[in-house]
């Protein structure tokens, strides 16, 4: 049975869905522990035992520092002898992982959407060029580090041994230090993470008519997006951009709402398992990704749409 | 101040990509600057223009990378290396990082800029492997940077917001959308590049074997996303309430 280290996360004060998915993930590949570093990590710890983990190693720490979490972590590796560590495949798991390959000289797989058994590797199928291809690849390396595209996998219930153990992470050789840190504005759900995705684009034609989107995400936490042409409009935060040079996400329905559909935006969404259009161009690329899509006018549709899923919650 | 950027060669965005046999079809391809990569390249200049010095570009790749460096040049940029090796996107990222690392071991950066990943892999892997290699501070994701004498300030992109970092020279930034507008290159920076020497090294030269812990099993094309369905209905009411019920009923997710 190998030995699988699973690397959670924590945001906003709360653990990232992608620390449960990437315990899941490791539950079907061996035994599996975890490591959570971050504010208030070892009582977070805990929501991890539901997803098979047998061992959490926590340490409670405000700051961010990826050389010293990686430091900590590659200890953890060599003394537990880890065979193979899963780790989210967001910003500060490709910072990890990449350092954690460095020390442990470990090869590094990232961004995984499928994972197949094959006794003594594992074979992992990511999308390379934006979406247009995929490749597969294994690691010829113990141990091996392979980082998993956030709500690609899913979450499975399992139940764990659940120890939590503290491990002690020396911040003061940090190379860098953070000096202050501003939390997002928005209460709503980070993207990555969101099983809904509701994004606008041009079509908007204002910042002011993403309420429209608003009514909808607050009624079902969706998160919002929007295309490169909003956000270069200002129309939206920088942040909420879905594509080649934004957010990747790959929700269970993302629902583009006035976006053309262009190949750059479809990079960021075109692993969403379902997809909505509301476009009033009945040609636009768009449509040919879509699982449903609606041809009229989104100033129309979206606000009877908002009023029945407000029929429909009660 | 001596700056060195790490630029990707990497298909137009706008490229398509097909495969056969496994392999990806290059031909025809225009190949472009990554995109992130352009961004730290334009952060380069303007530190450049702020404190003096030289800025650096480098790349690991094959033939089709020099026109990169070329538009590099073009931009602004005073020397190019080209570590040459046709097979580059076979090897992972601790391979493209030992040659980086190897060929600029005799030289002194204060800051290396690299992208926060290529748009061709996704991975943001390099620049951090280099930064523990070369044993040095790197701060990810920038989307600010304040020069200072003996240290450098950063705001970048972090985990539920955004963090500001203080760090000495030498540091590695990867660059975010946001940081900056990367320039067009004028038409006398176009003319100029052509003429402009590129430092070639061959792994080899480095003392480098490409031994990647990665193995590459083959390309394929993306699954295909079954034949969408377009709701009809009297008017946009109408279209609304069947695309709620869809998600109620059929996908469940409301
Ligand atoms: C290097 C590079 C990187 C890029 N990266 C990204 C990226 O990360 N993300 C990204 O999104 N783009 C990116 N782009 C830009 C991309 O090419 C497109 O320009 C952009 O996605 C267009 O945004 P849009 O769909 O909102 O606007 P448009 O293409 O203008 O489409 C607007 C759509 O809204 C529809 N519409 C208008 N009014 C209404 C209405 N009242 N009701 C219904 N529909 C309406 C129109 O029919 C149209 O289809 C990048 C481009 C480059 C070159
Ligand atoms: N072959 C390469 N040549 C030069 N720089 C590279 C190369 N590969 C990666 N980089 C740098 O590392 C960053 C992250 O790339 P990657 O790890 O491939 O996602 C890129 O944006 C570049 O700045």
């Amino acid at each position: 049975m190998a030995n699988i280290l699973a690397i959670g996360e924590i945001s906003g004060g709360a653990l990232k869905k992608a620390s449960k998915e990437v315990v899941s993930v490791g539950k079907k590949f061996g035994d599996v522990s975890a490591v959570l570093i971050g504010e208030n990590a070892s009582s977070l710890a805990k929501e991890l035992i539901a997803f098979g983990a047998d061992t959490i190693y926590t340490a409670d720490i405000k700051e961010y520092a990826g050389d010293v979490y990686a430091k900590a972590i590659a200890e953890l590796v060599k003394s537990k002898s880890i065979d193979i560590i899963f780790i989210p495949h967001s910003q500060t798991g490709r910072e990890i992982s990449a350092r954690l390959g460095a020390v442990l000289n470990a090869g590094v797989i990232s961004d995984a959407v499928e994972l197949k058994d094959e006794g003594d590797s594992i074979i992992v199928k990511k999308p390379v060029y934006s979406g247009k291809c995929f490749v597969e690849m294994k690691a010829k390396s113990n141990p091996q580090i392979i980082t998993i595209r956030p709500n690609s996998q899913g979450i499975v219930e399992n139940a764990g041994a659940g120890n939590i153990e503290n491990i002690s992470v020396d911040m003061s050789s940090a190379k860098v230090k953070m000096l202050s840190f501003e939390a997002a504005s928005s209460e709503r759900i980070p993207l990555s993470e969101a099983d809904i995705v509701i994004s606008g684009g041009r079509g908007m034609k204002s910042g002011e008519n993403f309420k429209l989107l608003e009514e909808f995400a607050d009624q079902v936490k969706a998160g919002i997006g929007a295309s490169r042409a909003a956000v270069d409009s200002d129309w939206v935060e920088h942040n909420l951009q879905v594509g080649q040079t934004g957010q990747t996400v790959s929700p269970n329905v993302y629902i583009a709402v006035g976006i053309s559909g262009a190949i750059q935006h479809l990079a960021g969404m075109g692993s969403s398992k379902y997809i909505v259009a509301i476009n009033k161009d009945p040609d636009a690329p768009i449509f040919k990704v879509a699982t449903y899509g609606i041809v009229d006018d989104l100033f129309n549709v979206m606000p009877a749409f908002n009023e029945e899923i407000k029929k429909i919650r009660g | 101040m001596n700056i060195l950027v790490l630029i990707k060669q990497v298909p137009d965005t706008e490229a398509n990509i097909s495969v056969s046999g496994g392999k990806v079809n290059e031909s025809g391809i225009k190949w472009i600057i990554s995109p992130y990569d352009e961004i730290g390249l334009e952060e380069a200049l303007r530190c450049r223009e702020q404190k003096g010095g030289t800025v650096t570009v480098l790349t690991v790749g094959g033939e089709q990378a020099i026109s990169v460096l070329r538009t590099a040049y073009a931009m602004g940029a005073d020397n190019a290396i080209h570590i040459k090796n046709e097979n580059y996107n076979m090897l992972d990222s601790a391979v493209i990082a030992e040659a980086i690392t190897s060929a600029i071991s005799n030289e002194k950066y204060d800051i290396i800029f690299a992208g926060r990943q290529g748009s061709d892999s996704d991975n943001g892997q390099a620049p951090l492997i280099i930064a523990e290699k070369m044993n040095i501070a790197a701060v990810s994701y920038a989307k600010k940077v304040e020069l200072g004498d003996d240290k450098i300030t950063i705001t970048a992109e972090a985990e539920g917001g955004q963090g500001i970092y203080e760090s000495a020279y030498p540091v590695i930034i990867t660059a975010n959308a946001g940081l900056n507008e990367p320039r067009y290159p004028s038409l006398k920076g176009i003319m100029a590049s052509k003429k402009k020497p590129i430092d070639t090294k061959t792994f080899e030269d480095l003392g480098i074997k490409a031994e990647s812990k990665i193995e590459v099993l083959g390309f394929s094309p993306p699954p295909e996303r079954p034949a969408g369905k377009i709701i009809e209905g009297e008017d946009a009411a109408a279209k609304a309430k069947e695309l709620a019920r869809l998600l109620h009923e059929e996908v469940k997710v409301i």
